[in-house]
């Protein structure tokens, strides 16, 4: 996401919920003594989840307090990765793949249908806060393309039918099954395994 | 040691050495932009690339290390043709603006595309460009112009210890900034526009204003606190217009504060240019022989004990010699160096000075600050002491406010009573001071203004003797001074008077007539009916009080020598002329002397100088340390219970010039906001 945030609007305190703080101490713990500054990512992300899925600068302040870092760095941190998001950000961040191979396989279509459904453009969130649009650099799933992630899951093997469909059954408050949307199972060829038909199980 | 062939010439380098270092050794000079041999190794310009045998890619030299049996060539066509294509990477999205940009003439990307850069761009695309950021009032910010070498980042984090900068977003988004828009808080920032390589970091206050080339360079000395550092007053015509650092890595090694670099432009406001009398309670312009004869009227005749002096922080070894002998010759001895009222002992040189020096706190491991807070009062000793934090291995307690000294230290206590638990043994940190090998202690005047000033200073010489930190080869007892003219006086012996009795007799009548060299930081209220004399740069506390103004030169106007915190005897020089009818500090005293009928007895610069010797022979160096003798000084007292207090609680505006500059007084707005309006030294 851009940089930009001067002009969001900031809440001007941050905690994390009791029940974060027992997490806190879980995350903590699987850093030796002395590297706590290492925390940081993860905590981030626990404050995005909290904090409908942004991060307000007075969260990024907290974690370098405590993380022991100055807050220069932790902006730093949050300013790299894309998954942080610095501006309020729709219930459902989706997050289309335009890369070459998601591209080559139809990746377009699946920006048009979300960009014609929702009425809004990549970067956008929809009036009603319920989704934004966002185009990503390779997520790493090219066997699947075109795909796109909504929030954590993966849906793959996309095009413009099944898209919509994703869009409407969020829309409506349900939850879509992730993974491909076609008939393929996980990343087997589609229309069932051409090689090795016969090693099965214990190959 | 590693044997390294370098363009056919064979070189053997010390270890842990890179091969841009070893290059620079045998005189070949590599490139670069990111490099700096005092910030960490970034390695991301790629402008220092050399070809090395048997590998297949070019490599960066800044951050290969040099092995044994390297074969490096730097000055191949195909060496030439990388720097080309990586020079013109950084073009692409430089603006190019020279024309414009302040950095020009003095800029490292300007250079090297001379040698690296084409004649045409092959870039027909947008360039990216970057919203401008404001860094505080002393730094400009066209963060466009930015190469992203990162210099200025590693600084404020590794050297000043203020990691506010950093970069932001990533690829072509990356941006150099703090984030969140904000004045910069550290105190050595000025220093990140003699690092920036390109124009993206310039100076505010000198902006437009002149071409390096048009400016005539005097090296010098700064005053504006007791670390002496080194400096070069670049001016144009008869003005000022920017004061740099200058290499001493003995003192400053070339960094500068921000108030030596920026108070500059206060030596163009409020200044006195001819000498004032004050008739029927109003001080009006005079001319030199009007206002010594307003002086002779009063003086000549008088009781030679009703006479005082006290001589200011800026003041030169040269003009206190000259008032000490002036003094002497009217048949008083009430001169008095000290204005804060320090309990400082001139009797023996080891016993107000900064005896490890400034480079020596590099050796030390273990550190005890006393009433001192090092950031505020000599950032530069305060970054030396950090830099010895960074090597490890170096413990630092501090005794007084608790403050950020941008390094890690224990806070100890708030005054005297930790001080004595110290003194007994008892605290945990005497353990420390005990085991280690070369511990130091650095007293600072917070600790000696004060009533029980010189009972603290008989404490601090028994924490030194009892803690090992007195040998033959290691004296870590030091006091830090916050006047550049303190440790001139008391080198000088200018202790036979004492401010306070000095006062006090202005009060009850005993004085009649006081003599100001430069001194402002005394309560004027206090000099009662006394025939005040100012001499001096600027109108300010003593002149407003003053009968008769004389008018002097500030330190960028005169040769005039200055002795450091440290004792080390350094020679400031004349950059531009006094202002209108203003002289030379000396010549002033001199020229009064003969009008009362006590002829000082030398004419020329070096006859004062041959003067200084003659009263203490430290005067005879040229920027060394003459080690002090260590003997008794201070006495055992009741200690009085109140914590300590540094003397600078603004660290801007500390001197008539810092008062009078506008810079400073923007960055007091910008930095302390409701401060406004706080004269500082008063503490």
């Amino acid at each position: 996401m851009s940089t930009d945030t001067a002009t969001v609007e900031q809440p001007t305190s941050f905690a994390f919920s009791a029940e974060n703080q027992q997490k806190l101490k879980g995350i903590f713990a699987k850093y030796p003594e002395g590297r706590q500054a290492s925390a940081v990512m993860p905590l981030l992300d626990l404050a995005q989840r909290q904090h409908d899925g942004w991060l307000p600068r007075a969260a990024m302040d907290h974690i370098a307090e405590l993380v022991g870092l100055a807050p220069m760095r932790v902006y730093e941190v949050a300013t790299f990765y894309t998954m942080y998001n610095l501006a309020p950000i729709g219930k459902n961040h989706l997050q289309v793949c335009t890369n070459l191979p998601c591209w080559l396989r139809g990746s377009d279509e699946v920006v048009e249908t979300c960009k014609k459904k929702l009425g809004i453009n990549v970067g956008e969130t929809t009036p009603d806060g319920k989704f934004s649009l966002s185009e990503m650099e390779c997520l790493g799933a090219c066997v699947n393309a075109p795909m796109m992630q909504i929030n954590d899951d993966y849906y793959e093997d996309l095009d413009a039918a099944s898209t919509a469909a994703i869009l409407d059954t969020l829309s409506t408050g349900g939850t879509p099954k992730p993974g491909p949307q076609n008939s393929r199972k996980g990343c087997e060829p589609e229309g069932g395994l051409t090689s090795l038909t016969d090693a099965k199980g214990d190959a | 040691m590693p044997k390294l062939t370098i363009d056919g010439i064979e070189v053997e380098v010390q270890d842990g050495l890179t091969v841009l270092q070893a290059c620079e050794q045998i005189g070949i000079e590599i490139p670069r932009f990111c490099y700096h041999e005092r910030l960490t190794i970034a390695g991301n310009c790629r402008m220092c690339l050399v070809e090395m045998e048997r590998a297949p890619k070019p490599i960066a030299s800044c951050a290969m290390p040099a092995g044994e049996g390297m074969v490096i060539t730097t000055n191949s066509p195909a060496v030439k043709k990388m720097r080309q294509g990586v020079m013109e990477l950084l073009l692409i999205n430089h603006p190019l603006d020279c024309p414009i940009c302040d950095q020009g003439g003095e800029c490292d990307l300007q250079d090297q595309a001379v040698g690296y850069g084409m004649d045409r761009s092959r870039y027909t695309e947008e360039k990216r460009s970057v919203k401008d950021k404001t860094f505080g009032p002393l730094i400009r910010a066209m963060m466009t112009r930015c190469i992203h070498c990162t210099r200025c980042i590693r600084f404020s984090s590794e050297i000043a210890g203020v990691p506010e900068l950093g970069a932001t977003g990533r690829g072509e988004h990356m941006e150099v900034g703090t984030y969140i828009e904000k004045a910069l808080t550290s105190e050595l920032s000025g220093n990140m526009i003699d690092l920036c390589p390109v124009g993206a970091l310039t100076s505010n206050p000198y902006a437009f204003n002149a071409r390096p080339w048009e400016l005539k360079k005097t090296e010098s000395i700064d005053v504006m606190d007791a670390v002496g550092s080194a400096i070069r007053v670049d001016a144009k015509g008869p003005e000022v217009m920017r004061i740099l650092p200058r290499l001493n890595e003995d003192v400053n090694e070339e960094w500068i504060s921000d108030k030596t670099r920026f108070a500059c432009d206060g030596l163009k406001r409020q200044r006195l240019d001819t000498p004032y009398v004050r008739r029927d309670g109003k001080l009006e312009p005079a001319s030199w022989d009007e206002a010594f004869s307003a002086i002779a009227d009063r003086v000549k005749g008088m009781d030679g004990s009703k006479f005082a002096a006290i001589t200011g922080d800026m003041a030169c070894a040269e003009s206190m010699t000259a008032l000490k002998d002036l003094t002497a010759a009217l048949g008083s001895d009430n001169i008095d160096c000290r204005q804060d009222g320090a309990a400082l002992d001139a009797s023996c040189r080891g016993g107000y000075v900064f005896n490890t020096t400034i480079a020596g706190i590099e050796e030390a491991d273990a550190c005890l600050i006393i009433g001192s807070n090092t950031r505020k009062e000599a950032p530069i000793i305060n970054a030396r002491l950090r830099k010895r934090y960074l090597m490890g291995g170096f413990k630092a307690g501090m005794i007084g406010e608790a403050v950020d000294l941008t390094f890690k230290h224990e806070h100890l206590g708030a005054g005297t009573d930790t001080l004595s638990e110290i003194a007994d043994g008892k605290h945990s940190f005497a353990k420390i001071l005990k085991k280690a090998k070369k511990p130091m202690l650095i007293l600072g005047q917070g600790a000696l203004k004060r009533s029980d000033g010189t009972a603290v200073l008989a404490m601090a010489r028994q924490i030194a003797e009892d803690n090992g930190m007195i040998s033959d080869d290691w004296n870590g007892f030091n006091v830090l001074h916050t006047a550049a003219a303190r440790v001139g006086g008391l080198d000088l012996g200018l202790v036979s008077g004492d401010v306070a009795s000095i006062l006090d007799g202005c009060g009850s009548g005993s004085i009649d007539v006081v003599y100001l060299l430069g001194a402002d930081e005394i309560d004027m209220n206090r000099l009662g009916k006394a025939f005040v004399i100012y001499q001096g740069h600027h109108g300010d506390a003593g002149a407003h009080r003053a009968d008769v103004v004389l008018p002097g030169a500030a330190y960028t106007e005169k040769n005039a020598t200055y002795v450091n915190t440290e004792g080390r005897v350094q020679r400031g020089r004349l950059a531009v002329f006094p202002l209108g009818e203003a002289r030379e500090d000396w010549t002033i005293l001199r020229a009064l002397s003969d009008v009362l009928g006590h002829k000082l007895p030398y004419d020329t610069l070096s006859e004062v100088r041959q003067r200084m010797v003659a009263i203490n022979s430290v005067f005879d160096g040229d920027d060394e340390v003459t080690g002090g003798a260590w003997g008794e000084f201070g006495v055992k007292g009741k200690l009085d219970s109140s914590a300590f207090v540094s003397p600078i609680s603004n660290f801007h505006m500390t001197d008539p010039i810092s008062r009078a500059s506008e810079t400073m007084a923007q960055c007091i707005e910008a930095l302390l906001g409701d401060n406004k309006g706080k004269t500082g030294t008063d503490g």
